[in-house]
C-alpha cells in the first residue's frame, strides 16, 4: 500500500471554464425561474390547492437525500474502519456539502414568501418537524465542514472519527427527520405510515451513492487518473445492496398499506390505475430505478464495464427522482379520504368527484429551479474539487490500502509486512 | 444610608441656562398633546371592544344539520367570498379556468355525497374544522398557525413562510394558498401573495363581537338554518341546546381531532 495523496482536479482549463460556464448557466436559468415565480406567484406553476407540493420539491428532497446518503462513503472509511473507503472520504463530505445546499437553496426558493427566511430561522415552533428539519439541516453542513476539517489537516487528525461518528448519528436523523416529514402526516393515506423514515434513509444511501460514484467515475475519468477494478467492484456492489434495501422497504410499504381494507383503493389506484404515477411506480422506481441497474450490477461481463456502471448509477438516479414523484406528488393527487364509504357526486373544491385524483403537471419553471438546484451542487463541487485537494491521485488497485478481510487473514505482522 | 437618586452632582448653574429650554419644552408639549390627545381618545374608544384579550371562557363552533343544506344552493359560499374578499380574485391572464378554479383560495364549499351501500344523498358546506388539536398548528414550522383561546384556528399572515406544510396536513383540505399578487381586497380581512389562509369563523365579528359569521347569516337569510353558530362551552347557547338533543358527528373522527364543526345527518 502506497501513501495516498491528494491533488487539485487540473483538466485543461478550457475544459474547465466550458464545464463551469455551463452549470452557470443551468444555475442563472434556475435563479430566472424562480425570479419568475417568485414575481407572478405561483399561479404560473403547476401546484394548485389540491397538490401544494410539486416538481421542486421532488428535486429538493431527493437532494437533500442524496446529500446524507453521499456522506455514506466516509462513514464507512472513518465509522466503520474500511481502510478502502478512506481515500474517498474527503469527495464524500464535499458531495454531502454541495447536494444539501443545493436542495435547501431549492426548497427555500419555492417558499410562498422566501424573503421571511429570516423568520423560519428566528421563530419555531419545536412540535413541527419542519423546524427540527432547520437544525438537522444547518447542523449537518457544520458537521460536514468540520468532518472534512479533519480530515484534511493533520491537527484535525484525531478529531476524525468522534467527527465522523457525530456525522453519521447526524445523517441519519437527518434523513429520519426528511422521511417523517411525509411519515407523520396523518390526514393523507399514502403518507401516514412510520415505514416512509427508514425508507428514506434506505433511499439517501442509494440515491447519494449512485451520484457520488458517477461524480467520481466522470472526475477521474476527465482527468486520466487511474481507477481500479477493486474499488468500483465494492461500490458497484454496495449500490446492488442499497437498491436491494429500497426494495425491501418499498414491499413492506405497500404490504402494510394493502393489510388495512381503507387503504385498498390507494394501493390499487397506485399500482393498477394511477396513470402516471402508475407508470412512474413501475417503470421508474421499479424498472429503471431498481431491476435494470441490479441486472447490470450483478451481471457478469457488464459489471466489469465502467460505463456499464456508470449507466447503472444513472438509471438509479432516474428511478431516484421518479420515486420521490411517487412519494410526494402522487401521494397529494390521490383524494384525502374524508368521508369512508361515501361517492363525491360533486365538490366546489376538488374533493376527489367519482374518486378523481387531482390534477398536477409539472410547469417549465418548476423544472428549471430543480434542475437549477442540481447545478449549484455540480457547481460546488466542480469548484471544491479543483482548488482543494479532494481527489485522490489514483484509485488503483496497487495504490489503495489492503482490504481489511485480508488485515484479518494475514494478521497484524502480514498487514506490517 | 445614601439615596441613589438624590442628585449630588448637579452643576450650581444648571437653573438658569435651562429655564428658556423648559419653557420651550411646555409649549411643544402643549402643541403636541393638544395634536395627539383626540386621536388618541378616539381610537381608545373605537378599539374597546378589541381591546379585551381573546379568553378560554368560550369555543366557537358550527353545527351543520346536512338535512336542512339544500342542493343547489351556495349562499354560504357567496357570503363568505363576500364577508372575506374572496370574491375580489381574478383569474390571471393566460391561466387556464380550469388550473385557476383549483388555485384560488376557497374558504368554504359546498359538497354533496352519496352513499356507497344506501345511495342516499347528502349536501354539506366543508370549511376548516377548526379543531382542538390541530395538525396544521402541529406541522408549522414558524407558530403562523395557531389555534385562539377561543378555538379559531387561523394564519398569522406575518409569520406565514408559504411552506404549505399546513396545508398537507389539514385532513379536510381547508386551506388555500395565495397563488397570485393581490389586487384587490377588504380592509378587514388583509391578504397577501404567498400566504396560506382558510375560514377563521369571521374573526373580524368576533373581534366586534358581533353574534354570527356570514355564511350562517346567508344561510338563514335564504332560508334553510342549517348552520348555527355559537359558544361550545355555553351550556344555554343554541349550539349547545341542539347538540344535546340531535345525534351529531365529527368529519374525520379516526383522528381525534375534537372538531369545532359539527355535523348532523350524516
Amino acid at each position: 500500500m502506497k501513501r495516498i495523496i491528494y491533488r487539485e482536479w487540473r483538466i485543461p482549463p478550457a475544459r474547465y471554464w466550458g464545464l463551469l460556464g455551463i452549470l452557470a448557466s443551468v444555475v442563472g436559468i434556475g435563479a430566472l425561474a424562480f425570479a419568475y415565480m417568485e414575481h407572478e406567484g405561483h399561479w404560473v406553476s403547476g401546484m394548485s390547492n389540491s397538490v401544494v407540493w410539486g416538481t421542486p420539491h421532488v428535486f429538493a428532497v431527493f437532494l437533500i437525500i442524496s446529500a446524507s446518503g453521499a456522506l455514506n462513503i466516509a462513514s464507512i472509511g472513518t465509522v466503520f474502519r474500511k481502510p478502502l473507503y478512506k481515500p474517498l472520504g474527503r469527495l464524500s463530505g464535499l458531495l454531502a456539502a454541495a447536494l444539501l445546499m443545493g436542495g435547501l437553496l431549492v426548497l427555500v426558493l419555492d417558499l410562498g414568501r422566501p424573503e421571511r427566511l429570516v423568520v423560519a430561522m428566528t421563530t419555531y415552533n419545536f412540535r413541527s418537524i419542519f423546524a427540527w428539519n432547520i437544525f438537522l439541516y444547518s447542523g449537518f453542513m457544520a458537521i460536514v465542514i468540520a468532518y472534512l476539517w479533519s480530515m484534511a489537516d493533520r491537527h484535525g487528525e484525531p478529531y476524525n472519527r468522534p467527527i465522523g461518528i457525530v456525522a453519521t448519528f447526524w445523517r441519519l436523523a437527518l434523513t429520519t427527520g426528511t422521511g417523517s416529514i411525509f411519515g407523520f402526516l396523518v390526514a393523507r393515506q399514502a403518507y401516514d405510515a412510520a415505514i416512509l423514515a427508514p425508507m428514506f434513509v434506505v433511499m439517501s444511501f442509494a440515491y447519494g451513492l449512485a451520484i457520488f460514484m458517477l461524480v467520481l467515475m466522470f472526475a477521474f475519468t476527465e482527468e486520466g487518473r487511474p481507477i481500479g477494478e477493486r474499488i468500483l467492484c465494492r461500490l458497484k456492489n454496495l449500490l446492488g445492496i442499497f437498491i436491494l434495501g429500497v426494495f425491501y422497504f418499498t414491499l413492506v410499504y405497500h404490504l402494510t398499506k394493502l393489510y388495512g381494507a381503507k387503504n385498498h383503493d390507494l394501493v390499487g389506484w397506485l399500482l393498477l390505475d394511477g396513470g402516471i404515477y402508475t407508470f412512474m411506480f413501475w417503470v421508474g422506481w421499479v424498472l429503471v430505478g431498481g431491476l435494470v441497474p441490479l441486472g447490470i450490477i450483478y451481471h457478469p461481463v457488464l459489471s466489469k464495464d465502467k460505463n456499464w456502471i456508470a449507466a447503472a448509477c444513472g438509471l438509479v438516479i432516474v428511478g431516484g427522482l421518479a420515486s420521490m414523484y411517487v412519494i410526494i406528488i402522487g401521494s397529494q393527487a390521490y383524494p384525502m379520504q374524508m368521508f369512508p364509504g361515501q361517492t363525491v357526486l360533486a365538490s366546489g373544491f376538488f374533493d376527489g368527484v367519482q374518486g378523481e385524483a387531482s390534477r398536477y403537471s409539472p410547469a417549465i419553471p418548476e423544472i428549471l429551479l430543480g434542475l437549477g438546484g442540481v447545478a449549484v451542487a455540480l457547481l460546488i463541487t466542480s469548484v471544491g474539487v479543483r482548488v482543494l485537494q479532494f481527489l485522490p491521485e489514483s484509485l488503483a488497485d496497487d495504490v489503495l490500502p489492503v482490504d481489511e478481510e485480508k488485515i484479518v487473514e494475514q494478521g497484524p505482522a502480514g498487514a506490517k509486512a | 444610608m445614601k439615596d441613589h437618586h438624590e442628585p449630588t452632582d448637579r452643576p450650581a448653574d444648571a437653573g438658569p441656562a435651562d429655564s428658556g429650554r423648559r419653557a420651550f419644552m411646555g409649549v411643544a408639549a402643549g402643541v403636541a398633546g393638544a395634536v395627539v390627545a383626540p386621536g388618541v381618545v378616539l381610537h381608545s374608544v373605537a378599539a374597546a371592544p378589541r381591546s379585551e384579550a381573546v379568553t378560554g371562557d368560550v369555543r366557537w363552533g358550527l353545527l351543520i344539520d346536512t338535512a336542512k343544506c339544500a342542493d343547489g344552493c351556495s349562499a354560504c359560499v357567496e357570503a363568505c367570498d363576500r364577508e372575506n374578499g374572496l370574491n375580489l380574485q381574478n383569474k390571471p391572464e393566460g391561466a387556464s379556468q380550469e388550473h385557476w378554479d383549483d388555485q384560488k383560495a376557497v374558504w368554504i364549499r359546498k359538497v354533496k355525497l352519496q352513499d356507497n351501500q344506501t345511495g342516499r344523498v347528502t349536501n354539506l358546506p366543508m370549511m376548516c374544522q377548526h379543531c382542538e388539536n390541530p395538525p396544521c398548528v402541529d406541522v408549522c414550522p414558524t407558530g403562523a398557525s395557531f389555534k385562539r383561546a377561543d378555538g379559531i384556528v387561523m394564519v398569522d399572515r406575518h409569520t406565514c413562510i408559504g411552506c404549505r406544510y399546513c396545508m398537507m396536513a389539514c385532513p379536510y383540505k381547508a386551506r388555500s394558498f395565495i397563488h397570485k399578487v393581490m389586487e384587490d381586497q377588504l380592509t378587514r380581512v388583509p391578504r397577501g401573495k404567498g400566504c396560506v389562509e382558510s375560514c377563521n369563523l369571521c374573526v373580524h365579528r368576533r373581534d366586534f363581537g358581533e353574534e354570527s359569521t356570514a355564511c350562517v347569516d346567508a344561510c338563514r337569510e335564504a332560508g334553510h338554518e342549517a348552520i348555527v353558530f355559537g359558544d361550545l362551552k355555553d351550556p344555554e347557547s343554541a349550539i349547545r341546546k341542539q347538540l344535546a338533543e340531535t345525534a351529531s358527528r365529527q368529519i374525520r373522527e379516526d383522528l381525534s381531532l375534537n372538531t369545532g364543526v359539527r355535523y348532523s345527518g350524516i
